[in-house]
């Protein structure tokens, strides 16, 4: 096959170009220049373009940047500060895999004559009779499929992701041994266009109207203020000021500048409504027992879908913010998923 | 076997440029400020280059201040000439800081040196262009006046090869800035025109040398007697003050000999290389009608075919094209190796969407007519792939 190799200039999509070659694929490596402005933390500084363009050549093969910065500005970012400005908890990972890994540029890749894209991500593409299941990476650890659950099979078919069955650590051992100049470099951390210095709430700051608000109680008494309500995230326990306690953040209103906190047992979910769901391979069947996930790294949960967008719960959990994702799976395939709903 | 259209961003070394280095490379070696014989050759060397390349540009050899390339000579003209204008200590903001007048089409080296004098207290008017890429006369008599220090308008557009009114733009300049300094980045047009006829309009000219068939790592910039200029580099106060640092002796060598090889050549070589432009660009509109030439109708540098593919990213063309042995450019490279959206297309009122559809084919000496139908033809593939494909979902 001929593929095309996203390669961000990180260890495992190094490796995932190194894996494609050695199964006997053609391959070429494109770096998506994604983020133009200011970033010291993840991915597209120029820096970054010129590891996997070195890697590129390390293991002979051909190298080009795509330029997809204004895509990545109106379908991440600008959505990304729209979700928090409207008192939102959005994943920019997801969206970014939604808008721009797995869509443009894989669709710049079919035109190209490219049979199938890789990624470095840590996840397992496998045939299952007719169709393709999405399952867990090996590393359970390091488990990406959460960040995927939106792949259908159109998707799937093109999909290759080399690194899904390795551990972290054998992907470095790897590196080490192809001597890949990126072998010992840092996982990247956090939101790739956010800085670390200044961090969301500068980020934020520079692009919508940040809001003061209260913090009210159960009882609608207001037991604090805090400078900017939307940076409070449903479920938040740490970082606000005020006789908090032991309680939890329950909602957001935006518009009324209010934060309503309210102890764990109350603000226990058992139920969530699910908003669009995307299906790799079909809506599951009502009733059918599932489990859920509810952030990147979340212990999943047993659940039953529902249909029309609700998930029931084998137990409650603390809620999930509207905007983050939730993913159902089977065992440890990807049924689907979408966002959770205010 | 590869077809290079892409002599804009840099051109082969001439066979009398390469011939000049080795020479000098092998049997000379020296630094030009010093007092003892090996110093004295190698001063020899290095102003009888400049004799050659001041020949060439139509400037006084005394008036040539050979740089590391055109970018530093735009470097020097712009913020050397308004180093001078604004000598009176004064803070950012201050009105005796003069104004700059410069093209919205400019090559970044001159557009980010505005910046820099922006930053720096001064005012900085941009002159727009019409669609067809020309500066807008209009418009650039209401932007001279006697606060304007210096005016920096391109000889040749160095993405779509048009020809600016560089002597009417100096008539207005004369008339109504008199004190000011008129510069022109002559770094796409050196390949192409006599320079002669561009310096006896302006004060400061800045060209490159790896353009015309010299090595990389060289430029100049010529000046009218009487323009002063701030250096921009500290040291030991070579090229007469205005630039420090030992001379590129082998550099300026190559320059020289490329400079004169392309004189003697250049009626011959304009001829030839603009029967093929003429004949790609020909191919290609016929190949894709959908096609359209940049700036239609208007001069162009030989060199230059720029076209636009409607509906065609050219990323993807590009790929498609090196990957049939094809290089070319889309006219604007970002610092990590993408494309960005042509800030020349956006000033000549193209849609982001268009821009981002332009493909830039630039010949040369060494362009042969095999060249020009194995690209046509590469052009014309590319272009139908990506016309027709589709993600099957």
């Amino acid at each position: 096959m001929r593929v095309l190799v996203a390669m961000s200039g990180g260890v495992d999509s190094s490796v995932a170009a190194a894996l494609v070659l050695d199964a006997g694929h053609e391959a070429v490596g494109a770096t998506m220049k994604l983020w133009g402005g200011p970033s010291d933390t993840g991915c597209c500084s120029v820096s970054d373009v010129e590891d996997a363009r070195r890697v590129a050549q390390q293991l002979g093969i051909n190298h080009q940047v795509f330029n997809f910065s204004e895509d990545f500005e109106s379908r991440v970012v600008g959505p990304y500060v729209a979700e928090h400005a409207a008192g939102r908890t959005p994943n920019p990972c997801i969206e970014c895999n939604r808008h721009l890994k797995f869509d443009r540029f894989l669709e710049r890749a079919v035109r190209l004559g490219f049979d199938a894209v890789a990624t470095g991500h840590h996840a397992r593409v496998e045939r299952r009779g007719e169709g393709w299941c999405l399952r867990r990476g090996a590393d359970e650890a390091k488990d990406q499929s959460y960040v995927l659950h939106m792949l259908g099979q159109p998707q799937l078919a093109r999909v290759l992701l080399p690194v899904g069955g390795l551990t972290k650590s054998e992907v470095r051992l790897q590196a080490a041994h192809l001597g890949l100049r990126t072998a010992a470099k840092p996982d990247s951390q956090d939101v790739c266009f956010i800085p670390r210095r200044g961090g969301r709430k500068e980020f934020l700051a520079a692009r919508t109207e940040l809001h003061p608000g209260r913090i009210v109680d159960e009882e609608g008494r207001q037991i604090g203020e805090l400078d900017a309500v939307e940076l409070v995230t449903v479920g938040q326990r740490r970082g606000l000021s005020g006789a908090i306690g032991d309680r939890y953040v329950t909602a957001v209103d935006v518009e009324q500048g209010l934060v309503r906190v309210g102890p764990l047992a109350a603000a226990r979910v058992e139920r969530l409504v699910v908003q669009a769901p995307a299906w790799v391979d079909g809506e599951p069947g009502r009733e059918e027992p599932l489990e859920v996930q509810m952030s990147a790294h979340g212990r999943p949960v047993a659940g039953r879908w529902l249909g029309g967008g609700e998930v029931a719960l084998g137990e409650p959990v603390r809620p999930v913010a509207p905007g983050q994702s939730v993913v159902l799976y089977r065992g440890d395939c990807v049924v689907g998923g979408g966002l959770a709903a205010s | 076997m590869t077809v290079y259209l892409d002599h804009a961003a840099s051109s082969p070394l001439h066979p009398e440029a390469l011939a000049a280095m080795e020479d000098w490379l092998r049997h000379g070696f020296g630094n030009p400020s010093g007092s003892h014989a090996v110093a004295r050759r190698a001063k020899e060397a290095l102003e009888e280059a400049r004799d050659a390349v001041a020949g060439w540009m139509g400037v006084e050899p005394a008036g040539v201040t050979f740089t590391s390339g055109g970018t530093e000579a735009d470097n020097l003209a712009v913020l050397g000439a308004l180093g001078f204008a604004s000598a009176a200590p004064s803070g950012p903001g201050s009105a005796d800081r003069g104004a700059v007048v410069v093209s919205a089409v400019e090559h970044a080296a001159v557009r980010r040196s505005t910046e820099v004098a922006a930053a720096a207290g001064h005012e900085v008017r941009s002159l727009g262009v019409g669609p067809d890429g020309l500066v807008d006369m209009g418009q650039l008599d209401l932007l001279l006046d006697a606060d304007v220090a210096v005016v920096s308008v391109q000889t040749v557009n160095q993405e779509t090869g048009v020809i600016q009114p560089l002597a009417a733009v100096s008539r207005r300049v004369r008339r109504r800035s008199p004190g000011a300094v008129l510069h022109t980045d002559a770094v796409q047009a050196g390949p192409w025109m006599a320079l002669p006829e561009v310096s006896a309009v302006v004060d400061l000219i800045s060209v490159s040398s790896h353009k015309i068939g010299g090595p990389q790592g060289v430029g100049a910039l010529g000046g009218r007697a009487g323009v002063e200029l701030r250096a921009q580099i500290h040291g030991g106060g070579q090229e007469r003050e205005r630039r420090s640092g030992t001379p590129n002796v082998a550099g300026v060598v190559g320059f020289a000999a490329a400079a004169r090889a392309r004189a003697r050549e250049l009626a011959t070589l304009a001829e030839q290389v603009e029967a093929r432009r003429d004949r790609l660009e020909k191919l290609i509109l016929e190949a894709v009608p959908t096609a359209v030439v940049t700036a239609p109708g208007v001069r162009r540098v030989p060199g230059h075919c720029h076209l636009l593919f409607p509906g065609v990213e050219n990323e993807a063309l590009l790929f498609l094209l090196d990957a049939r042995g094809v290089c070319a450019s889309a006219g604007s490279a970002c610092a990590s190796g993408g494309v960005e959206p042509s800030p020349v297309l956006l000033a000549m009122g193209v849609d982001r969407q268009e821009a981002s559809s332009c493909l830039r084919l630039t010949l040369g000496p060494s362009t042969t007519d095999d060249d020009v139908h194995r690209a046509a033809r590469a052009v014309a593939d590319a272009v139908a792939v990506l016309g027709v494909a589709r993600v099957a979902s």
